[in-house]
């Protein structure tokens, strides 16, 4: 086994290290403490975040790569070890080789049989056309028509051992968080649903393709399971680039006034004027080029994509930077107008001393709010894209990629409905999540709307 | 108002020749004319003589700035610069790089993305405004709670299950009208209904929570209170009280909206088959037409800052205090 750390690999975890580091300091704060309680003393608020933690969580055990040992053919006296040229994640060991079970081409979920007949020699000789028995399900049974019983049996006994490490991990947490006055049985609710899910979708998964299969024969619910750490990844990455664009431009307009505002005005505007969808596909085209033209950097296939949707956050963060920046902007001219700032410049406090300090502070609920409201956007946006032909390379999987690969087959007869099902879901729970959370967290943390329910 | 008009028009020139120069560096700067070359033949067939007539055929071959062997005049004229973006000023857009005269293509095809964008802006906004008026004459039940979470929903999921989704349903399951396709006359109704209902049904998710919030910040105003007291009934504080003072948020994110129809929609052309503006830019998109992208960025940006320019204009209208200086 040899680790291996693709450049958004590290990105993501030292994001992950940032934003723990960020909350911890913030817990200080009284207010923002108490606008983050907020937050979680509703239910709904609860589940989404429990949710999205379970996204993030699946997106990180993707995120550790390493390439397997092969072992040596036979005969070959050799201590060199060579490696696996494809590249395992943490998640696919846990997943327990589901990704490996290729068939031949579409199957329906749960079936036995191929969806296409081909030709095939019965035990005489014959040649027949008919559907050819799957490779990877239901090969333990004896009698086809056997496959309710044993799904039905299978389930259960998945279900049980769910019901077990469920107890071993929210038993823990309710000994803790029992007498607690935050809705905590709102999470506990969905881990146990998350994780009865998993043993079961796991443990069946040996015996059968339980979304059935796409056109080259891959599991399309371990395709889903993948598209995860790309649309999580992709919500992050882009805005965290996004960000410090944003931030430092429209503190700076806000602050200092006179050319500086006019010149990051100028600049937001010329931006914003130009149709995003094609800035973003004219970038991501050049870049393409770039790669093709440069193919000796890349030492594994695998880097290559990375480096393309590394290329694509970057291009989704700096093109996106202007609605932030006049969001921020704006609100630094307003404070900027205060009498603590007005007081601090008496004084002869340094610029620098006043951003940090009585600036940036009250321009972050903004930054909050932004985050949590561009994720979903972005994983939206990343189907689009890849419909288009300008988002994730097809060897990575995704769900725009899935889409694209079957929007057209539900035109078949009988249609291919499990590929775009199984895309739908994953990615429909995660943006659905992902919005409920940004509402409440704007409700929280939005000066005017918080001004209207003490009205209120 | 008018050289409020005339300023705000020249204020777009710098504007315009930043768009221009972004994508002229985008284009020639990042990625020279070789590397385009390269890509367009295609990795088996380039020479340097392949890529060298390649170049003359699209117009390529001059220097990018400054020309010093042309004399005079044409050291600036005789340039890629002045030759592929300058010109754009002019709406000389030239030819794309399979041969086709751009502008004609433009012209040709602003008519069918219209024909779609249109209806389904017009219609989009009236059902949304009616759904959130609806929702907000609710505002403080259960009724109310459940539809923002409808919305949120429906906000949640991807255009593109709108369109495969609709396509599913009504084209092939109900066999109401044709999945696809365009027919510029007598019948050409037939084949717009289904785009139209995906795109208003798309948008009613975001846009009816939106005009939520904008009616709700109204309904929680002194003046509305007032009329409250006043026994002024319900339906008439909605109608004559907050819609007309949410008009100035409304028309802020909406009229902006109106030149960009031109350009149409890239998904709900190109999943419909209409020839419109927007496949006519997936198109460019897919096969690295990077003459036309450049012509659809520049008409692209003019339409958007003209659509400032009448959303300012608008607010004259809606709103007697607002002068224009």
């Amino acid at each position: 086994m040899k680790p291996v750390l693709l450049w958004s690999d590290a990105l993501i975890f030292m994001l992950v290290v940032a934003l723990i580091l960020f909350f911890y300091k913030l817990r200080e704060d009284p207010q923002t403490r108490e606008r983050w309680g907020q937050v979680f003393s509703s239910r709904l608020g609860m589940v989404a975040f429990t949710v999205i933690l379970t996204y993030v969580g699946v997106a990180l055990l993707d995120s550790m790569h390493f390439r397997k040992a092969l072992e040596n053919p036979e005969g070959l006296q050799t201590e060199e070890i060579f490696y696996d040229n494809q590249v395992t994640s943490a998640l696919d060991v846990m997943l327990q080789g589901m990704g490996d079970r290729f068939e031949r081409t579409y199957s329906s979920p749960f079936a036995l049989i191929s969806f296409e007949k081909t030709n095939m020699k019965d035990a005489q000789g014959n040649s027949t056309r008919d559907y050819p028995a799957l490779l990877h399900a239901g090969t333990h049974l004896a009698d086809p028509s056997d496959q309710i019983g044993d799904v039905m049996a299978k389930t259960l006994v998945a279900l049980l051992w769910g019901l077990l490490i469920s107890a071993a991990l929210i038993g823990p947490q309710w000994l803790l968080l029992r007498h607690s006055s935050s809705p905590w049985h709102a999470t506990w609710g969905v881990q146990l649903m998350v994780i009865c899910f998993f043993t079961w979708l796991v443990s069946i998964s040996h015996h059968y393709h339980v979304l059935g299969t796409d056109k080259g024969g891959a599991d399309v619910a371990y395709q889903s399971l993948k598209g995860i750490r790309t649309g999580v990844l992709l919500g992050t990455l882009s805005t965290l680039i996004m960000l410090p664009i944003a931030v430092t431009l429209g503190v700076m307009a806000g602050y200092f006034k006179g050319w500086v505002d006019d010149l990051v005005q100028y600049l937001y505007t010329t931006l914003s004027s130009i149709p995003g969808i094609l800035l973003i596909a004219a970038s991501v085209l050049l870049f393409q080029v770039y790669i093709d033209l440069n193919p000796d950097f890349f030492s594994i296939g695998m880097e290559k994509a990375d480096a393309r949707f590394i290329a694509l956050c970057f291009i989704l963060g700096v093109t996106s930077w202007s609605t932030l920046c006049r969001l921020i902007r704006a609100e630094t001219l307003k404070i900027s107008q205060l009498g603590y700032v007005q007081a601090a410049h008496a004084f002869g406090v340094s610029h620098t001393r006043i951003i940090t300090r009585h600036i940036l502070p009250n321009v972050i609920h903004i930054i909050l709010i932004t985050f949590v409201l561009d994720f979903s956007a972005l994983v939206l946006a990343e189907a689009v894209l890849s419909y288009i032909g300008v988002g994730i390379d097809p060897s990575m999987g995704s769900w725009g990629n899935m889409i694209n690969g079957a929007r057209s087959e539900l035109s078949r007869e009988p249609a291919i409905w499990w590929t775009l099902s199984g895309a739908f879901f994953f990615m429909f729970v995660l943006v659905l999540a992902a919005n409920l959370f940004s509402d409440l967290v704007r409700d929280a943390f939005d000066p005017r709307t918080a001004s209207r329910r003490s009205e209120a | 108002m008018l050289s409020y008009i005339i300023r705000r028009l020249l204020y777009a020139i710098p504007i315009l020749i930043g768009v221009n120069l972004l994508t002229f560096t985008l284009f020639f700067v990042v990625n020279s004319p070789e590397d385009m070359a390269v890509s367009q033949l295609g990795e088996k067939y380039v020479t340097p003589e392949a890529i060298e007539k390649w170049k003359v055929k699209n117009g390529y071959d001059k220097p990018l700035f400054l020309n010093d062997e042309a004399g005079g005049l044409g050291a600036v004229t005789e340039t890629i610069f002045f030759n592929k973006s300058l010109k754009l000023f002019a709406f000389d857009f030239g030819r794309s790089e399979s041969g086709r005269d751009i502008t004609t293509d433009v012209s040709n095809r602003m008519w069918p993305s219209l024909a779609v964008a249109l209806p389904t802006f017009a219609i989009g906004i009236w059902v949304n405004i009616c759904v959130a008026l609806m929702v907000v004459m609710f505002h403080g039940t259960k009724l109310d709670r459940w539809a923002v979470l409808v919305f949120v929903s429906l906000m949640s999921i991807s255009y593109l299950f709108y369109i495969i989704g609709g396509q599913y349903l009504v084209a092939k399951t109900w066999k109401l009208v044709p999945v696809s396709g365009f027919h510029p006359d007598g019948q050409v109704w037939r084949f717009l209904i289904l785009p139209v209902l995906v795109g208003v049904v798309a948008g009613i998710g975001s846009g009816a929570r939106w005009y939520r919030t904008l009616f709700l910040e109204e309904a929680n105003q002194d003046y509305v209170r007032t009329a409250r007291a006043k026994g002024a009934s319900e339906v008439s504080i909605l109608f004559t009280h907050i819609l007309p003072n949410a008009m100035i948020p409304i028309l802020t994110g909406v009229v902006v909206l109106v030149p960009a129809l031109f350009m149409g929609s890239l998904l709900i052309e190109s999943f419909f088959g209409i020839p419109g503006l927007g496949s006519y830019m997936l198109d460019a998109i897919k096969s690295q037409d990077f003459a036309i992208v450049r012509s659809m960025v520049f008409i692209g940006s003019i339409l958007y800052i003209l659509g400032l320019i009448l959303t300012d204009i608008s607010y004259t209208w809606a709103d007697p205090r607002v002068r224009l200086n």
